[in-house]
This record gives C-alpha cells, structure tokens and sequence, in this order.
C-alpha cells in the first residue's frame, strides 16, 4: 500500500479536559511519584502552586482524547496494525493545576518513507483556560510494511 | 559555576514493575492497547508477553530527570525521546544517564532506560533547571 501523504497540514477540532484532583493522584501514584505537591493541596500551595500540580508526564492523560481520533482518521489512513510509537517530545510551559481546564490542538506536521516504513509526525499544543501554553508535543509513530 | 557539570553522571533510578502495572498505567492513562494487558492478545501478535507501555517508561524518566534537578515539577523544561525497544513488567529497569549540557543553572541530560542489556529508551534529552 503507497503512503497515503493528504492529511499533512490537517488540523482537528479542539479537545478539552477537565483536570480532576483524583486523576492527577492515580497516575502520580502508578509512576511512583510521592512528592506531596501531587496529592495534597495544602503543600502544593506552600510550594506556589494555585492547588494541587499535574506531573509534568500528566501531558498522556489530557491529550488523550486529543490523538486518539487523529490515529484512526480514514484521512491520515494509518495501519494501525503494524504502528509503534517511534518517538515523543514535549516542552512544557505553565504548570498544569487540579480544576484547569485545557484545551488541545493536534496538527499533522508530516507523513514521510523512509526504510520501508511510514513515519507520521503529529504535533499538539495545549493550554489552560487562560490562554496560557502548558505543553507542546510532537508524536512521531511509525507504520512498518509501506510501499515507497 | 554551573548546577552540574559536563559530563558528570547521573540517574541510578531503578523500578520493578509489578505484573499488574500496565494494567494500572492503562487505567491511569487511558490506553488501553490490548498488548498492554491480555496476554493472548500480545502472544497472537507475536509478542512474548504483555509489554510496558512506552510513555510509563518515559514517565520514570522524567522523574530520573525531575528528581535529580530537586525534584519540583516546574524544573523539567523539555523531555524528547525515542521508542527503541519492548519492556517487560517484573523486570528491573534502570534509567541513568550524564550530564551533556550545563549552563548555570540550565542543564540538559542525555538518558537512557534499560532493562539489563536492553535499551528500551534511549536518546533521551532533558532540559531541566535547577532552582
């Protein structure tokens, strides 16, 4: 199957989440993070937090719902069969606070062969409700068995 | 005077995921890949077993990373890594690394994340800031 390359440049509607004080635990929690900025209020606030802080990693969950769409788009065409996760970046910008709401845009940056394979470069930049930029990722996945 | 300084080693964070984390990671993420989580699944597709997912292993190395600039989650600045390789629940990983850049109190990391032998991040650069 040729490399499908028409959803480079596509945007997609944005995504938003409300960040939840128990969410942000449960996954400190599976990371192993017992930092107490992360679980209790009083100490985030002493720490200058506005309430208690997301991880930095926190970025999977509130951009979620933001990719997963995006993966099985019939225009980025994807074989999702035999698709892993080459590589990530983010930069991160303000904190992320329980009670945020964050709003996320995804971007295809780039579809390109190399190797037989098909490389698929997504970007999404978030912000919290006042505008303010919280993360900035690029998601590299990379779809093995393409035709160039 | 920088935080640290070029070349000076860093990391030596080591954890065992339990045989149920990737299930826990995927409650806690939302990915629920079935190769994260059904044993048969991950056989069928050619897989030894359940493996890890790749972002939980990047979140301990943004904790390696977070920890070692003081550990306040305001220090990591930028994290970009590569997927290289599977990992396996019960078995050790090591996420350890060196210094690459220091300027004041700007440092950057490069890091890897292996299980004995097998480098299942690696590339991985961090920006941090030391307060």
């Amino acid at each position: 199957m040729a490399l499908k390359t028409d959803a480079v440049g596509k945007s997609w509607p944005a995504y938003e989440y409300e960040v939840g004080r128990e969410k942000i635990r449960e996954y400190a929690q599976v990371i192993g993070l017992d930092d107490p900025v992360y679980f209790d209020e009083k100490a985030a606030k002493e720490a200058g937090f506005r309430g208690i802080v997301a991880p930095p990693m926190f970025v999977v969950v509130y951009t979620a719902g933001a990719m997963g769409p995006v993966l099985f788009d019939p225009e980025v065409e994807m074989n999702f069969a035999a698709m892993v996760h080459g590589g990530q970046e983010f930069q991160w910008g303000e904190p992320v606070i329980s009670g945020d709401l964050i709003s996320t845009t995804t971007t295809c940056k780039d579809i390109y062969p190399k190797d037989g394979k098909g490389f698929y470069v997504f970007e999404t930049e978030s912000k919290n409700q006042n505008g303010d930029l919280v993360c900035k990722a690029t998601w590299t996945n990379i779809v093995r068995g393409i035709e160039e | 005077m920088s935080a640290k300084e070029k070349g000076e080693k860093i990391g030596g964070l080591k954890v065992t995921p339990d045989k149920f984390l990737p299930h826990r990671y995927a409650g806690a993420s939302g990915d629920f890949n079935p190769i994260h989580i059904d044993k048969e699944f991950a056989q069928m597709v050619g897989l030894p077993s359940t493996i890890l997912h790749g972002l939980y292993v990047m979140g301990l190395v943004a904790k390696a990373a977070t920890d070692e600039a003081g550990g306040d989650p305001r220090a990591l600045k930028r994290l970009s890594v590569q997927f290289r390789g599977m990992s396996m629940p019960e078995t050790e990983i090591e996420v350890s690394g060196e210094v690459i850049e220091a300027d004041g109190s700007d440092v950057t990391f490069d890091l890897i994340a292996a299980q004995g032998e097998n480098q299942v991040i690696r590339n991985a650069t961090a920006d941090v800031s030391y307060p």
